[in-house]
């Protein structure tokens, strides 16, 4: 593979570059450190594959704020959802890592695109199969609406306003891409899938 | 159309590599304190051993339960095949009570392929099946292998592999073939002529990487991976062998011969062992052996065997937001 950097396909529509992905994080960094005040037993914990590259730069930011060191894990939600048995592909288990006491711990859970709830839901399941954390809060970078499950993000990039029959993309630096948060139109859905 | 395990041979290297890499991801479940995950709750797992296990079919239990599925297990003695019920009414039968999973073993080549055409909902899992294949210990072996291989920084395609013993009844052995054929492992079949049979040399079928070989320090030489398999005591009266002890002398694995011929080598049994005939405790309690290894790694290979063919996987590609 070459140096070269990724492109998304033309049809992409760009919603949020990468300066106001990098300010999102930075803004979403500093509100988790000023909304705990003590940051003990604080852990940063993203939902692969995306979250877990936007919690890592979270984490980084906070620990460059703050001079300490932060715990940082990633958790695989495959074995969780509520929406396997669909198809017939084979399931590709990515893993989970959470190498800190996850009892006791006030965790921040990063995903990457807010919408139904569902895939938090799986990870709030994932995280208590680990042990018993004081407090979990949720950060998005972005959050497009259609809620389906009573669970709200406590840290928002980025409000976007979707249709729910349009696609939300992410792609990142750590995936060989530009950042950029992308709006797929519903007449090339069948492209993507 | 539910989805098979029946074998090795026919697996594609792709197929073969996403099993393990699952199956790494499920040692991690098993080292939790709680060791469960919810990814087959609802699902029902029959476990139905026509033949004695105690490894296997605890093994294919405990995976399940640690994916929640609901399992329940029939063997031999209790079931209705004692009444004279066909194996193919069996299984309709239990088909019917609609389990999404059918783990069986038979002491037949080919039941399990036999059930798998017939029932129309079920998926079938080999674990074992007359001399023919038993798909879950050779994925477990590669599992242990690539673990332990990883650790000194090397990769499980390249090895070279002696199988020592009763080949001519070993489903073990055959498994291992080929699966060993689809990293591109050379493979040694060591042990007498009457265990080590010559159609074995038909390389139309089992290719051009295998080699047979009657003396024992000859076939392990230089080996990475020692596989020893089970003498098939019950077999005895059938004359494979003039005694135990005569085949022990000549094809027992001891560190005296491994340390002489194939030092840097590792060992694997799928058990049980017969210790002093196939293999000397010395090595089977030794740092050489990987067999508690392969029994933990057992397990996370049969939940990924059954999260693979129960589960399925989300409803549209890998990038959908929920």
């Amino acid at each position: 593979m070459d140096e070269q950097v990724k492109q998304v396909p033309a049809h992409w529509r760009l919603v949020l570059d990468s300066d106001v992905i990098a300010r999102s994080i930075s803004r979403i960094s500093y509100e988790i450190v000023e909304k705990n005040r003590d940051l003990k037993n604080l852990a940063v914990v993203g939902i692969r594959t995306a979250g877990d590259f936007l919690a890592r730069r979270i984490r980084d930011r906070i620990q460059e704020i703050e001079g300490i060191e932060i715990p940082f894990g990633v958790i695989d939600i495959t074995l969780y959802r509520d929406d396997l048995s669909h198809s017939n592909a084979q399931p590709m288990l990515k893993g989970t890592d959470l190498p800190f006491p996850v009892s006791g711990s006030r965790i921040i859970l990063v995903d990457d695109v807010f919408y139904t709830g569902r895939t938090v839901r799986s990870a709030l399941d994932a995280i208590i199969d680990f042990g018993r954390p004081s407090c979990v809060e949720l950060a998005v970078l972005a959050d497009r609406g259609h809620r389906e499950f009573p669970i709200r993000p406590d840290y928002v990039g980025k409000n976007l306003p979707t249709s729910k029959d349009e696609f939300v993309k992410i792609r990142l630096k750590e995936q060989g891409f530009e950042d950029g948060v992308y709006v797929v139109p519903p007449s090339n859905k069948k492209k993507e899938a | 159309m539910p989805r098979h395990l029946l074998g090795i041979e026919g697996m594609s290297r792709e197929e073969l590599l996403q099993y393990l890499d699952n199956a790494e991801h499920f040692i991690e479940v098993s080292g939790r304190d709680i060791k469960k995950v919810p990814a087959l709750r609802g699902k029902t797992i029959v476990n139905l051993f026509l033949e004695p296990s105690t490894r296997t079919r605890s093994s294919f239990e405990i995976a399940g339960k640690r994916l929640s599925a609901d399992t329940i297990n029939i063997s031999g003695s209790e079931s209705s095949v004692v009444k004279g019920e066909t194996l193919l009414d069996t299984a309709k039968n239990l088909e019917a009570m609609a389990p999404d999973v059918l783990v069986i073993r038979h002491r037949e080549s080919g039941a399990p392929h036999f059930l798998a055409r017939r029932l129309k909902t079920t998926a079938v899992v080999n674990a074992g099946d007359g001399a023919h294949e038993h798909p879950t210990q050779a994925l477990l072996d590669l599992l242990t292998l690539k673990i332990h291989f990883s650790k000194l920084g090397r990769d499980i395609s390249g090895l070279k592999v002696a199988i020592v013993g009763d080949v001519r009844h070993s489903r073990v052995a055959r498994s291992n073939l080929w699966a060993h054929r689809l990293l591109g492992n050379k493979v040694t079949f060591v042990g007498p002529p009457t265990l080590v049979p010559g159609e074995f040399r038909d390389s139309s079928i089992f290719g051009n990487n295998l080699h047979l070989e009657a003396d024992l320090a000859r076939g392990i030489e230089g080996a990475d991976v020692i596989i020893c398999l089970r003498m098939q005591l019950e077999r005895q009266s059938e004359h494979f062998v003039p005694s135990l002890e005569e085949y022990s002398h000549e094809y027992c694995v001891s560190e005296r011969v491994l340390s002489r011929y194939a030092p840097n080598s590792v060992v694997l049994h799928p058990g049980p062992a017969n210790r002093g005939t196939e293999v000397s405790s010395e090595v089977l309690d030794g740092p050489r052996s990987l067999v508690s290894e392969q029994v933990t790694h057992g397990v996370a290979v049969r939940m990924a065997v059954l999260f693979t063919l129960a589960a399925g996987s989300p409803s549209t590609n890998q990038e959908q937001q929920v």
